[in-house]
């Protein structure tokens, strides 16, 4: 059962943080509510006051940096997103990556800020962001900030937003020359959670070597973590079968996942020393093209 | 506090009063008496209480009534016309494309909305429309040779 609350649909971002700045913890904002509303459902959530800011369509675009890369709004949809032709080139593992996002009723109507705020490290988005270097703007009555998605999700749920503010924009920087970036989850059910997922974004150098590797992992610990130390096993070599073998072995220890009912902690770490060498030599396929 | 909800269900407007907390769902089927969606999981799982809303394919289980204020709404009472059923409905019924009949207003929105936005879809996209809904007693194939039938060509739309 719900719990009664007052509901606010604010039509412009301003209006939106007056009301947050104004209702403080006691609001919680609600955009597609593909997740919010499930833990409400569940009471796990109960909010006085709901910010219902889906309407506001100044939050809802995708354009480019002018630099080669690209500007999301927070309000963007999933489906927006799989669908759009600027998801080509080195951007294309975003729009692969919300293909398989849930199913398309959730697509069409949840958004990706909705997603990265909920704060699960199961979801999709966090990974791939993460491989590509994307920052988050997030915007209060006191003005704007700016965060590396690695380091907005703090723990299970809880991310670094502050009281008051809302997020309202990801921006994805454009890949240097020779990268490809990958992502891949595994699911039993094709339309849930990633029970492990592996994204992973390479730069070749000279010779083919790694000259830069970013990959990050979703549903292995408390948060979507970076594999800094499988990635160092990588970085600045030529990459061979043993070398991403030995990655997926490191990235399986400094993982830190959770037993629950899709699967065991030794089963996660498994797939991920699985998954990482999988995905690093996708990526590696894709820079080499690129 | 109640507040006002207006939609457009089937070409049909509503001006109606809602708790904020009632999901569209709820407003469909307990304000509107328009029953034929039906609520399964209740959490976004099953995809039986898909609709259509402004042409997209969504679960009104998990989405706040008032959210789809001023939006128009078809739901599988709208998809007949007259009492000419649509073509997939017609299709659903020639390939026995169900049995108990719980997850069929939900897999026909969900079908109806994947042809609007792509009439000549391959049998994994078919797929792929239907993958946020559940049947637990046909299996998917008849459902899949009823869409595919459609999308042959061999049920015609009524005038
Ligand atoms: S009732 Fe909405 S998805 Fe199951
Ligand atoms: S016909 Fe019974 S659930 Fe599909």
């Amino acid at each position: 059962m719900i719990k009664d609350f007052e509901h606010f649909a604010p039509k412009t971002l301003k209006e939106a943080l007056t009301l947050l700045d104004k209702y403080q913890d006691e609001a919680k904002i609600i955009c597609g509510g593909q997740s919010l509303l499930i833990l409400m459902r569940q009471g796990l959530v109960a909010p006085e006051y709901l910010i219902d800011i889906k309407g506001i369509s100044e939050l809802s675009y995708i354009k480019s940096d002018g630099k080669g890369g690209l500007k999301i709004g927070a309000l963007t949809t999933h489906r927006t997103i799989e669908k759009s032709s600027q998801m080509r080139d080195g951007f294309a593992v975003l729009a692969e990556m919300e293909t398989r996002l849930a199913s398309i009723q959730t697509r069409n109507w949840g958004t990706i800020g909705g997603n990265l705020c909920h704060g699960d490290p199961a979801g999709d988005p966090a990974p791939v962001l993460i491989a590509l270097n994307a920052t988050l703007k997030m915007a209060s009555l006191k003005g704007e900030r700016s965060l590396p998605v690695e380091d907005f999700t703090l723990d299970y749920f809880e991310t670094a937003l502050k009281t008051g503010e809302l997020l309202t924009e990801i921006t994805v920087p454009a890949p240097p020359a020779h990268t490809g970036t990958a992502y891949t989850k595994f699911n039993i059910i094709e339309s849930d959670l990633a029970t492990v997922g592996v994204a992973a974004s390479i730069t070749l150098g000279a010779g083919d070597s790694c000259q830069d590797i970013r990959i990050a992992l979703g549903a292995a610990a408390a948060t979507p973590m970076r594999a800094k130390k499988a990635e160092a096993v990588l970085k600045g070599k030529k990459i061979s079968d043993a070398l991403l073998a030995q990655a997926g072995e490191t990235a399986s220890t400094e993982a830190d996942p959770i037993s629950d009912m899709q699967a065991s902690e030794e089963y996660r770490r498994e797939l991920v020393k699985v998954l990482v060498p999988r995905i690093s030599k996708e990526a590696m396929a894709r820079a080499k093209k690129a | 506090m109640k507040k006002e909800l207006k939609l457009k269900v089937n070409g049909q407007p509503y001006d109606i009063f809602v708790k904020p907390k009632t999901l569209l769902v709820e407003a469909l089927r307990d304000h509107l008496a328009l029953t034929g969606t039906k609520r399964g999981c209740n959490s976004s799982s099953c995809g039986a209480c898909t609709i259509m809303l402004n042409g997209m394919a969504v679960k009104s289980c998990s989405i706040l009534a008032l959210q789809a204020n001023g939006a128009e709404i078809v739901t599988i009472e709208g998809l007949a016309k007259g009492t000419e059923l649509s073509p997939l409905q017609k299709a659903f019924l020639d390939h026995g494309s169900y049995q108990c009949g719980f997850c069929t207003a939900g897999m026909l929105m969900a079908t109806t909305a994947l042809l609007t936005e792509n009439p000549k879809p391959t049998k994994q996209e078919i797929k792929e429309g239907i993958d946020g809904n559940i049947c637990r007693c046909t299996g998917y194939n008849s459902i899949i040779r009823a869409v595919t039938a459609v999308v042959k060509g061999e049920y015609k739309e009524a005038k």
